[in-house]
């Protein structure tokens, strides 16, 4: 069991491309921590790079207090899951999870005990003879998976294991790696760019974008307080609703000219108004901040219903649970309790809220004197 | 199994085929007749009749100890051959595809030689080794070694090895970096991680996963050595010294157009035919099985 800690850790490639620009994460020990980002954005370099996969241009990597930067990635005693599993075709399942052991030198009865007691965990004691190609997308995960257990590794490293399996078949193994990390207490990096899976696996959730870390946190805090409009349109879906705000005279103003009174920040940084899709409530009470929605198209999901539409100059999409009536060219008001709304910077930065402030239209706060 | 492609015209797909029928029948079937017809006759000595001896041509061939040694010469020689070929090529694709820089030159120039006819592949060598006026024999000479491949048969021997495996080595590193070439970064990368070491992890997966184009390499090699190689010993060796490079092949013509032996010259290309058939059906049927992969 270790921790794992990255110190400002870059990778520059020979051509000068910048993959990851100073990235520093602290992994607790036993901790699931997910990379989520869209492609291209550096995770899988970072999980490299700790893998010792790819060398590492500047800063730190430490693996239980060690820093392992000029170190092989067999020496690094982790075990790395990979996305289209890698097993050796030429072997046996039973050779696949042994191979590891073997190269270390290990007595023939204690590698049969931990191949076994891997496969019984996994459900594979059956298909310990039989050749990758014989096996399903799901059975070949599960052996890539036995492979990294048997090891009992300090560190695992998934990438994107679940991403070339089917829908059913992802979420039944999401469950299962989840309970496997938490009874084998092992530190884990996990890499994807679902962000499903990433708020359902994480103990510890990192978005990145563009070779930084964007947000580090709990899931739900970082569901509930997004640090940029990056994170609040990657996590959810469907994305956090983004309004433009432009100065006004006494407040800011939406696209379409109304102005906003607020005393919940210091308005005069705030660029961007969000809400979550299912924060906005369909109906208008008098005094939270209300919309009038004009519906464009309806989604429905079955358990919910997603109206698209535009708002203020917008395009917006709300939740309404359940089944709808609404059909596409309908108008009505939508309001959004005060507490549900997030502002952020030009730079796309949170801006918090003082604790009391509101965020009311300023024709709303006009409408109700007492 | 998918469904069957039906041509709407009866004809088509005969004619279609008809040319390479053609040039299959002109130059493989009719040859192959007539040497079979020619190894059961034996011509006079004018040249003016030939007679019916049943399988007399064949029991003599086989009962000639210079035909023993042929087949003797032929084992050597394609084993040798096939083996330097395979194992230079494996080694300088293993090399190539860690280049980083200029590995396109490098896959470029080494596939050279394989667009080199034999016959000047042999000249080549010939001249480089010629004991009066080759340069790299000069070099031997200076060293003290005795090198005279006129005369000593084992070293004409390793000339003729050395020319048809140089010229060989082009094609099967060709085979040997797209077979490398197709095995998934992934697998190594899970071999690191899973503590094997360089040489470790060729032996255990890259060489297990080169297996189809090693044996499908060890068959072309094989026919390379028993057929395509005859240009070069014509050029370098002419058979000799002794008879110390005369290949089965080799033989045929000697015997054949330069001794006019038809009837001899016929019966080992038919054994010659077998050989080969043989061959081709043991590797296909024992080896083949054991080398692929899903």
């Amino acid at each position: 069991m270790a921790t794992v800690e990255l110190k400002h850790v870059r990778k520059v490639y020979s051509g000068g491309v910048e993959a990851v620009k100073g990235v520093s994460i602290d992994i607790a020990d036993g901790a699931l921590c997910v990379l989520v980002g869209p492609s291209g954005c550096g995770k899988s370099t970072l999980l490299r790079m700790i893998a010792g996969l790819e060398a590492i241009s500047a800063g730190d990597i430490a693996i239980d207090g060690k820093v392992v930067n000029a170190i092989g990635p067999a020496e690094r005693d982790i075990a790395m899951v990979f996305q289209n599993y890698a097993l050796y075709p030429h072997m046996k399942v039973y050779d696949n999870m042994a191979y590891g052991l073997r190269n270390r030198g290990m007595a023939k009865d204690e590698i049969d005990k931990r191949v076994q007691s891997a496969a019984a965990t996994l459900e594979l004691t059956q298909l310990l003879q039989r050749r990758p190609r014989e096996l399903s997308g799901g059975q070949r995960q599960r052996v890539a998976m036995g492979r990294a257990i048997v090891r009992d590794p300090k560190v695992f490293l998934f990438d994107e294991p679940l991403s070339n399996l089917d829908a059913k078949l992802r979420g039944q193994m999401r469950v299962e790696i989840k309970r496997l990390q938490r009874s084998l207490g092992v530190t884990s990096v996990y890499v994807t760019h679902d962000q499903l899976e990433a708020m359902t696996l994480a103990d510890q959730l990192v978005v990145m974008n563009n070779g930084v870390v964007e947000q580090i946190g709990a899931p739900l805090d970082v569901y509930e307080k997004p640090a940029s409009t990056f994170v609040a349109s990657f996590i959810g879906a469907p994305p956090m609703n983004l309004l433009p705000l432009t100065r006004a005279a006494n407040g800011h103003a939406l696209k379409d000219g109304q102005v906003l009174a607020s005393t919940a920040f210091d308005g005069s940084a705030a660029a961007l108004l969000g809400f979550r899709p299912e924060d906005a409530v369909v109906g208008a009470d008098g005094h939270s901040f209300a919309l009038d929605f004009h519906v464009l198209a309806v989604e429905p999901v079955g358990a919910e219903s997603y109206l698209h539409g535009e708002a203020a100059g917008s395009q917006l999409i709300v939740r309404v649970a359940g089944r709808t009536d609404v059909k596409p060219g309908d108008r009505m008001p939508v309001s959004v309790a005060d507490a549900r709304l997030h502002a952020f910077d030009a730079a796309g930065k949170r801006i918090e809220r003082s604790p009391a402030g509101v965020i009311v239209r300023a024709a709303a706060v006009q409408a109700a004197p007492a | 199994m998918s469904p069957r492609v039906v041509f709407p015209n009866r004809m088509l797909p005969y004619l279609l085929l008809a040319p390479q029928l053609a040039i299959t029948l002109v130059f493989f079937y009719w040859p192959a007749s007539q040497a079979l017809y020619q190894s059961v006759l034996r011509e006079d000595p004018f040249g003016l009749a030939s007679r019916y001896v049943g399988l007399d041509n064949f029991r003599r061939v086989l009962a000639d100890p210079n035909y023993i040694n042929s087949i003797e010469v032929t084992a050597i020689f394609s084993v040798a051959t096939a083996a330097l070929a395979m194992s230079t090529a494996l080694l300088l694709a293993v090399m190539a595809d860690k280049v980083i820089r200029g590995r396109g030159i490098y896959r470029t120039l080494m596939i050279w030689p394989y667009a080199v006819a034999p016959a000047i592949a042999g000249m080549l060598w010939l001249f480089m080794f010629n004991p009066t006026m080759g340069t790299f024999a000069y070099m031997l000479r200076a060293t003290g070694y005795n090198w005279d491949p006129l005369l000593n048969g084992p070293q004409a021997m390793t000339l003729v090895i050395a020319a048809a495996a140089w010229k060989q080595i082009s094609y099967n590193f060709l085979f040997f970096v797209a077979g490398l070439q197709a095995i998934p970064k992934t697998l190594i990368e899970a071999a690191a991680i899973d503590g094997a070491g360089e040489t470790k992890r060729f032996w255990t997966i890259v060489f297990p996963l080169l297996a189809p184009t090693t044996f499908f390499l060890l068959v072309v090699n094989t026919v390379y050595a028993f057929f395509d190689t005859f240009g070069i010993i014509h050029a370098v060796t002419g058979g000799g010294p002794g008879k110390s490079t005369e290949t089965l092949v080799y033989k045929v013509y000697n015997d054949g157009f330069v001794n006019l032996l038809f009837g001899s010259s016929a019966a080992q290309s038919v054994i010659l035919m077998v050989i080969v058939i043989a061959m081709t059906a043991v590797q296909f049927r024992y080896v083949e099985k054991k080398v692929h992969y899903g």
